[in-house]
């Protein structure tokens, strides 16, 4: 009954897009105003139908309703409840009705509160929002059907990938897919701005804060992935450019790319165009994402659609989405008006620089995570892996960080170079400095020296836009810029010191033996079985001494899981502020021995630390700009009290 | 330079400015990518062609069986990778994959060194969902190359 309910409800809910498209659609024109007032509450309802109709998947899932298709393909009674609930997420169709869920929520969000712009433009934004909604919809309810049942239910359900089967993988999911998703607000604003040829300043203050968050959710989406990529793998290795990752890196480029033009728009009244074009890009590239991930075309733990009748509907989807989007923009980009213009060396300048090297690694990730696609068409297999990414990519980016450290510094419209001379020459000093030093006494490889030096260069200039600055008045976004650009600096620190001078050891050790990894004396004591809820494991209990400091106890495991059967490695980590441990255990050797890897990892921590404070800074921003618009709300509604008081 | 552009003018600077680094970054992938992007070879191809030692490539084929020996550090492996036309032998120091065992496929990551497959990373049959997919297909591939090699 409960699945069933789920299925009305979305089909409602599908119906309501359809309505709200319609409306939106015939409200444009002359005597359409009742029509137009239908829009608003349709986009609300919608999404209160579609969020029930995820709460009753959510049910089933908890309930471990076997005779529900789904459940009994990825579920089973005996995980733990935690993981019932998460598992309506880890499979294919539930993941696309979260996705759905998200939209829809978005929209009737916008559609709740947003009343700054031309009634036009927001109808036309809605009516965008509902065009993608209802493509997904389709997909889902023709395609993916997660409420399917099954005639006769099956005694025990199939069990979720044990590779899944963890908590902070069980959130990865629904965070990436706000940061996906929120984009599709940005899509629709700039389809609704085109349609109604109404690019502003205000435009831009309205996506902003839609940007912000969606970028929000992005960067903690993918800095949990690396670290569970990390952790979980087993392979010491925290990004490995697998095509999933750059599925999620390249929305969030793009949206990166946006946040800063849509701020020079917002500001000044420049980059329209741009901005317009980075709003299309930044949603086609979730979706060029989720077909990449979803299509089965790539082979990851992330495919689960290997129907290959999903993945042309996928395309098909995509095709319609982005194509369209393109198009439109060609046709009417040349009929939006010049905004301001600037001189080269000012903030505008700096940002555009930005702007064109985020564009360019974006273009980049996205042709090496296409490539092996583009060449099996021709009969040739090739993966594309680090070689590939990291130099070509590094090429942009580490110019663009020097642009980072200088940008804040310059003022809006023009500036002269002999202004920020001072804070320039140091920000110079510091990264020559840590340059020549690294380079003479730890003579590190190219990348992580320029690395760890534009790490410096960067923490340093991050706070300097600071300085002669009342730090109780300054505005929250001005922080959220300082803390998220310091946040670049420690974790490009982290990536460089972490890939300079990892230790690594493997070896087979007796029972007893004692072996040394960077400052790390390991002594493997025992190797023990134990049991958990739904695996055994084979325990290998480590002590270890830093410098010949105290012991600590680590114990990785090798675990079996009997639903799916399948073997995984636990690995088990011990965390100084320094750096970290990190052990894994293997299988036992002919002769009693057993398989040991060890690596001590210094300030690879701060890796995740730096994606943290990234996702802090868009956040202390996110606030600042939200309470900005309350407060001038609330303003403007005493004032137009106060008018009418006088009026009477 | 002075803020003196007319506002048409900035926009196409702008534009130039953005298409030159878009063709920059497309000619440096390009050229990377021919360069960088790893092959995927079976055995009796890469024992006719072997490449250079210092190409990072793909390596697919069965496990022979009989052929996997363990050395005496417990942790380096020698085995022998076939295709039914030409054999590799393949040395690995690690934690080989949990599915990898001997007669059944694997995709290994390395290069070619004086004759002898040395690979950094195996990649093996996680379970019956995740697959390489260089394995899913391999058995087509392998008709093919055959139907090609005899024509």
């Amino acid at each position: 009954m409960i699945a069933e309910f789920g299925l009305a409800s979305l089909w409602l809910a599908a119906s309501l897009a359809a309505l709200q498209l319609v409306a939106a659609w015939l409200g444009q024109r002359e005597g359409g105003e009742t029509l137009a007032r239908v829009v608003r509450p349709a986009a609300v309802v919608q999404a209160l139908l579609c969020g029930l109709a995820f709460l009753m998947l959510l049910w089933v899932f908890a309930r471990t309703d076997l005779s529900v298709l789904l459940v009994a393909e990825n579920s089973h009674s005996e995980k733990p409840m935690i993981f019932k609930i998460a598992g309506a997420w880890g499979n294919h169709e539930g993941s696309m009705l979260l996705w759905v869920s998200i939209m829809a929520l978005a929209g009737g969000l916008i559609a709740l509160i947003e009343h700054r712009l031309p009634e036009r433009t927001m109808l036309a934004t809605l009516g965008a929002q509902a065009f993608v909604g209802l493509g997904f919809y389709a997909f889902l309810l023709f395609a993916s059907n997660p409420f399917a049942r099954l005639a006769v239910p099956p005694a025990e359900g199939n069990g979720l990938n044990p590779l899944l089967q963890d908590i902070g993988l069980a959130m990865h999911p629904p965070t990436l897919y706000m940061g996906y998703v929120g984009l599709s607000i940005a899509f629709s604003f700039a389809v609704g701005a085109l349609l109604t040829r109404n690019v502003t300043p205000e435009f831009a203050k309205v996506m902003r804060p839609w940007i912000l968050g969606a970028w929000i959710f992005l960067t903690l989406g993918i800095t949990a992935g690396s670290y569970w990529a990390y952790y979980e793998l087993g392979w010491g290795g925290w990004w490995f450019w697998d095509p999933v990752e750059n599925a999620s890196l390249m929305p969030w480029l793009a949206a990166t790319a946006l946040l800063h033009s849509a701020s020079v728009l917002a500001s000044r009244d420049a980059l329209r165009t741009w901005t317009i074009m980075l709003g299309v890009i930044a949603f086609s590239m979730s979706m060029i994402g989720t077909f990449l991930v979803r299509s089965g075309i790539l082979t990851s733990v992330h495919a689960f659609a290997v129907d290959p009748t999903r993945g042309s509907f996928i395309l098909a989807l995509l095709a319609i989405n982005i194509g369209g989007a393109l198009a439109l923009f060609a046709v009417r980009a040349g009929t939006i008006a010049e905004g301001e213009r600037f001189a080269p060396l000012s903030r505008e300048g700096a940002l555009v620089i930005n702007n064109v090297a985020l564009s360019a690694v974006l273009g980049i990730v996205l042709l090496g995570t296409l490539y092996p696609l583009i060449t099996e068409a021709f009969g040739l297999r090739v993966s594309v892996g680090p070689p590939y990414f990291n130099p070509v990519s590094a090429v942009f980016v580490f110019p663009m960080l020097l642009v980072l450290a200088v940008g804040p510094l310059l003022r809006w419209r023009r500036d002269r170079f002999v202004r920020i001379k001072a804070p320039v020459v140091a920000i110079a000093g510091a990264g020559v400095a840590v340059l020549l030093v690294m380079w003479l006494i730890a003579g590190l490889a190219l990348l992580p020296l320029l690395g760890v030096s534009l790490a410096a260069v960067v923490a340093v200039a991050a706070f300097l836009p600071l300085r002669g600055r009342s730090l109780r008045r300054l505005p929250l976004p001005v922080w959220g810029m300082a803390i998220a650009h310091f946040g670049v600096a420690v974790a490009l620190f982290g990536m460089s010191v972490d890939t300079a001078f990892t230790a690594e050891k493997l070896t087979a050790a007796g029972v007893g033996d004692t072996i040394a990894v960077g400052p790390w004396q390991v002594r493997l004591s025992a190797v023990e079985p134990v049991a958990g809820p739904n695996w055994t494991a084979l325990q290998g209990r480590l002590s270890a001494s830093y410098e010949g400091g105290a012991e600590h106890l680590l114990t990785p495991q090798s675990r079996t899981f009997w639903a799916p059967p399948q073997t995984t490695s636990e690995s088990a980590l011990l965390t100084r502020w320094n750096g970290q441990l990190y052990t894994v255990v293997g299988g036992a050797t002919e002769d009693g021995r057993w398989q040991l890897r060890l690596w001590w990892k210094p300030f690879v921590t701060f890796i995740w630390f730096g994606g943290a404070l990234i996702a802090l800074g868009g956040l202390l921003a996110l606030i600042g700009r939200v309470t900005g618009d309350v407060r001038r709300r609330i303003a403007t509604r005493k004032i137009a009290a106060r008018h009418a008081e006088v009026a009477r | 330079m002075s803020a003196g552009f007319k506002p048409k003018h900035q926009r196409l600077v702008l534009v130039i400015l953005a298409l030159v680094a878009i063709l920059a970054a497309g000619a440096l992938a390009a050229w990377a990518l021919k360069n960088q992007a790893s092959y995927f070879y079976i055995p009796s191809e890469i024992v006719a062609h072997p490449p250079a030692a210092d190409r990072a490539v793909r390596l697919g084929g069965m496990v022979k069986a009989g052929s996997l020996k363990t050395a005496p550090d417990g942790v380096t492996m020698h085995f022998l990778v076939d295709d039914g036309k030409g054999q590799v032998p393949v040395t690995f120091a690690g934690i080989a994959p949990d599915l990898f065992k001997e007669g059944s496929g694997v995709v290994a990551e390395g290069h070619m060194v004086a004759g002898t497959f040395v690979a950094d990373n195996l990649l093996a049959k996680h379970d019956e969902n995740y697959v390489p997919r260089e394995l899913k297909d391999m058995s087509e591939h392998q008709a093919k190359q055959t139907v090609e090699q005899t024509k």
